[in-house]
């Protein structure tokens, strides 16, 4: 049944900019709000965040976790810390990794 | 185009005439104008789930463009559970099980939770579900909610300490039954907020209540305060996902924010859902299963076109078995699933499912 959803109506998660939009809707922006907020931060059109193609070669590039297990590429905590500073907003896991090293934001 | 093959609301394959689609598509629509007082659909939007179910393709979609966010309730329990969560009892981890929905999948978030699904007895080992969300959000990229139900009849006798309402009512004990939902509504709601506030301590991204207002207006109420105190006092993003698409008065005489509780609707739901500070909300309406799908889609996307007008957080509706016009059947089939899942965007207009 998930899978079913997500092919027929869902963006695709890391495979796409799912994550990203899903975190605005988390700081109760409505869908579009959060899809045009994600695009101006990622410098695509509205289109592109669901199109795996683009958005493939975008997170690599700004290193924000990718699909495939690609060494070297930002995992877990890095890649949010990372999506953090994109989106210009706080990640509650991020701030408490910062907070247990002894760092702020930017540090 | 002879006949349209679709299904019941119980998942068996009918035929149809292109005719008595179009019919259903009108009387569903009705239906939940009339008991929501909504407005019933445009003629466009009829005609868009009329060639939704015309279609002979078995897996329809969005438009390109048109795409949604995905959280789930249930957690990852769909993969490692028992029949008793639809689970395909694979031999996995709740966290190997959260990977699978990140990579694999392609989820926008995912929540862990515990098999039983219920906040009382996460509540006795409430580190081991911490322990769990912390290595999720250690490894993982998508946001990780933590999710259960308000389970409100867990409080009441035999399972829990309270007389039991259901044996109260039928013998005519009005005020005591009411005290003891009010007696158990506040224990749920502690129970609530003290698991959330151990998921907020370890970084969760948010905390889905689902299935709320199962046992009616009470346990609505005492979800609603635990809401307020976690949205006043955490950072966590609230979900509240319902059990029904009317609240059941089994109190009756319940207000929040000056708003009687039994008997909303889902476009009446969210606007006390909002007042109380969530970030989400998931309407349910109901699939009857003598009815075919078109007359269930139909109608769901009614009460939830409504909700999503009026609403000012996002709307994830619940989309899932015996809800949002899918079958009531422990395997929804996929031609109807992802025809309601299609149609709950482009008619119900919802921000995610």
């Amino acid at each position: 049944m998930s899978v079913s959803h997500a092919l027929a109506s869902g963006m695709g998660g890391i495979r796409t900019a799912g994550d990203l939009v899903a975190r605005m809707q988390l700081r109760k922006m409505r869908l579009r709000e959060a899809k045009e907020y994600v695009a101006g931060k990622l410098k695509v059109s509205v289109f592109d965040l669901a199109d795996s193609t683009v958005m493939r070669e975008l997170r690599e590039e700004l290193d924000i976790g990718v699909i495939t297990a690609v060494p070297g590429c930002a995992k877990g905590l890095e890649a949010k810390a990372r999506i953090a500073e994109l989106l210009d907003v706080e990640i509650n896991s991020v701030k408490r990794l910062f907070g247990k090293v002894g760092m702020t934001k930017g540090n | 185009m002879s006949e349209i093959q679709t299904r019941m609301g119980d998942g068996y394959t009918v035929s149809m005439t292109p005719d008595e689609v179009k019919a259903d598509l009108v009387a569903g629509s009705e239906d939940a104008a009339r008991r929501g007082k909504v407005p019933v659909l445009e003629e466009s939007e009829l005609e868009w789930l009329f060639d939704l179910f015309a279609n002979p393709s078995r897996i329809m979609g969005v438009e390109r463009g048109h795409e949604i966010v995905l959280t789930k309730d249930g957690s990852v329990n769909t993969l490692y559970s028992a029949q008793l969560s639809s689970g395909v009892g694979l031999p996995l981890s709740r966290e190997q099980a959260f990977r699978v929905f990140e990579r694999a999948f392609c989820f926008d978030t995912m929540e862990i939770g515990h098999p039983d699904y219920s906040f009382k007895p996460v509540k006795a080992i409430v580190a081991l579900e911490a322990t769990g969300v912390e290595q999720a959000l250690h490894g993982t990229i998508i946001p990780v909610f933590y999710g259960a139900m308000p389970n409100f009849g867990l409080y009441a006798r035999p399972d829990g300490p309270f007389p039991n309402p259901a044996d109260l009512l039928p013998r005519g004990q009005i005020a005591e039954a009411r005290e003891a939902q009010m007696e158990m509504a506040e224990m749920c709601r502690d129970d609530m907020v003290y698991v959330s506030k151990k998921m907020a301590a370890v970084g969760a991204d948010g905390i889905n209540f689902d299935t709320t207002a199962s046992a009616g207006d009470a346990e609505f109420l005492a979800t609603l305060q635990a809401v307020e105190e976690l949205a006043g006092s955490t950072d966590l993003a609230i979900e509240v996902g319902m059990a029904a698409e009317m609240v059941l008065g089994f109190h009756g005489e319940l207000d929040y924010d000056g708003k009687r509780l039994a008997g909303m609707w889902p476009h009446q739901q969210v606007k006390v859902v909002e007042k109380a500070g969530a970030h989400l909300f998931g309407p349910v309406v109901n699939t009857n299963t003598r009815r075919s799908t078109p007359w269930n889609v139909a109608r769901a996307t009614t009460f939830v076109k409504e909700c999503s007008k009026v609403a000012e957080i996002p709307i994830h509706a619940n989309v899932g078995m015996g809800v949002g016009g899918v079958p009531m059947y422990e395997i929804p089939p996929a031609d109807v699933l992802t025809r309601a899942s299609a149609a709950m965007v482009e008619i119900g207009r919802v921000d995610g499912l």
